[in-house]
């Protein structure tokens, strides 16, 4: 276990700015109702808590948000706060990127990838959940915040945090990738290596949110945590021309991405943005890490845990928290979930990178190969306008391309070495 | 056998506020069995209708879930420590 030493914690860096208040919750299964706070799970059966907006707030039309500016805050309307809010205002609104040769490959009429590889400050999806997080943090009154990580959300966290001026505390599995390790630790944060992978990590954590009380962005304020993904969707309809795609695939790890692009697609739905039918929702995983797609394929109630085994390291949660729901999700859409083996991963990373021109880390090559997967199973339609969410960059993931790609030839700098090197090829 | 039984605070009020509790057993459904009988109003949150453990919940035998384990079936140890933690985390 490894600490980094830390600076004293800051003193509230913005003590007359004003706090956006976080709504109160309710418990999805047996609606009982808590105020806010830094609670995940419902005080009688234990279920997830979720906020409660209120049915009759004014919410903006179209032309209203086009003319906000460009970050996931331009949708606040359906993030869990009343009032602005203050931190991390600039995360969200990634590009969308037109792929027709990634559409050609995949026998579909149009395709588009939402470029979250690009996301501001940390460089994944997890910029848009820490941005809410850390707002309800603010208006909880908490003085320290962290997570339990596979790495992008420990980026995340504590980049944010580092700027928010908020003491954090990291947990992450012991052997992760080193850019993932790096990019943490440079804003100084308390950086803590855990033995064992993500599930040792996460129970580490959940006690650890019990005893202290601070707020672990994906433990004890996950119920605000979540809903920052909802802008994933909301982009996507927007970019679109404010209109749905007919399928989307993502990657899933928890799960809850998958869960909340439902929640985005079905609130624009229910505001009148969008009048298309919902997207087929289709789930990603690594074969080395796939309980979600087993509880899709085999039915069932409940997650059946997995020792994760894979170096898709973000994806790999084997007892996943919202597993049930985000398959319950899957089915009822019409979609399907797809894991891929190792080697199709690192093809995935390649092929989107040599269609598209965007390099993402071992999660994206998932969902890449996922959707090739499911084109070949003929799973995948003709006319088919289909999204994938690729949700972190390549550069936090360079070990999975080690021996994949082609030895790069050194040469004196002369002509005639090149020449000699490549001949007619020039 | 005798073990120890830690519940997490939301768990805790419901078993007199005690968080750290001892017990005894020699399967870990022996322990729970235990615990239960002591604390009424705790039971329906450590075992569901059909007598496995309640959904919202995951079980840990020392640093194991017990999933992976035998469940309820898994016999205990002295000494061994039992760590129940709400299942709705992290992701």
């Amino acid at each position: 276990m490894t600490t980094v030493a830390v600076p004293a914690p800051a003193a509230d860096a913005r003590p007359h700015a004003p706090r956006p208040t976080p709504l109160p919750l309710a418990c999805r299964l047996c609606g009982a109702p808590h105020a806010p706070g830094p609670i995940a799970t419902c005080e009688e059966c234990l279920g997830p808590l979720e906020p409660v907006y209120d049915p009759g707030r004014r919410l903006p039309d179209a032309e209203t948000i086009a003319a906000r500016e460009h970050s996931l805050w331009r949708y606040r309307e359906w993030l869990p706060f009343e009032g602005a809010p203050a931190l991390s205002l600039d995360s969200g609104f990634t590009p969308l990127l037109d792929a027709p040769a990634l559409a050609r490959r995949l026998g579909v009429a149009r395709v588009w990838v939402k470029n979250d590889a690009v996301s501001h400050p940390s460089l994944s999806f997890k910029d848009r959940v820490v941005a809410s997080a850390l707002n309800a943090a603010l208006g909880l009154g908490l003085d320290t915040v962290g997570c339990a990580s596979t790495g992008n959300l420990a980026n995340a966290v504590a980049a944010q945090a580092a700027r928010a001026g908020l003491p954090a505390w990291i947990f992450i599995p012991h052997d992760l990738e080193l850019a993932k390790v790096v990019g943490t630790a440079v804003y100084q944060p308390h950086l803590v290596r855990v033995r064992g992978n993500y599930d040792d990590v996460n129970r580490l954590c959940s006690q650890v949110a019990d005893r202290y009380g601070w707020g672990l962005v994906n433990i004890n304020l996950r119920a605000y945590y979540g809903e920052g993904s909802k802008t994933m969707a909301f982009e996507i309809a927007e970019q679109l021309g404010w209109r749905l795609p007919t399928a989307v695939v993502a990657p899933m790890a928890g799960g809850s991405l998958l869960t909340k692009l439902e929640k985005g697609f079905r609130e624009f739905a229910e505001a009148g943005l969008v009048a298309d039918a919902a997207p087929r929702l289709y789930g990603a995983q690594a074969a080395g890490c796939a309980p979600i797609v087993n509880l899709v394929e085999q039915g069932g109630e409940h997650i059946a845990p997995v020792v994760p085994r894979t170096i898709a390291r973000s994806l790999a949660i084997g007892n996943p928290a919202d597993g049930r729901v985000a398959a319950a999700a899957i089915s009822a859409s019409g979609g399907s979930a797809a894991a891929v083996s190792e080697t199709a991963l690192v093809d995935g990373i390649r092929l989107l990178a040599e269609t598209t021109g965007v390099f993402t880390e071992t999660a994206g090559g998932v969902t890449v190969a996922a959707a090739l997967a499911l084109a070949e199973r003929g799973t995948l339609r003709p006319d088919d306008e289909l999204v994938l969410c690729i949700t972190g960059n390549g550069l936090k993931t360079v070990e999975a391309l080690q021996g994949a790609l082609p030895d790069v030839p050194t040469i004196a700098p002369r002509i005639r070495e090149l020449e000699a090197l490549y001949g007619r090829d020039l | 056998m005798a073990v120890t039984f830690s519940l997490p605070t939301v768990l805790a009020r419901l078993a007199d506020g005690q968080a750290s509790i001892a017990a005894s057993g020699d399967t870990l459904g022996d322990v729970v069995a235990d615990i239960a009988g002591r604390y009424p109003r705790l039971a329906p949150r450590l075992r569901d209708d059909q007598g496995g453990p309640y959904p919202f919940v995951t079980y840990y035998l020392n640093d194991e879930d017990i999933r992976f384990r035998d469940g309820f079936a898994t016999p205990v140890r002295s000494g061994d420590e039992i760590t129940v933690v709400a299942a709705i985390a992290g992701g």
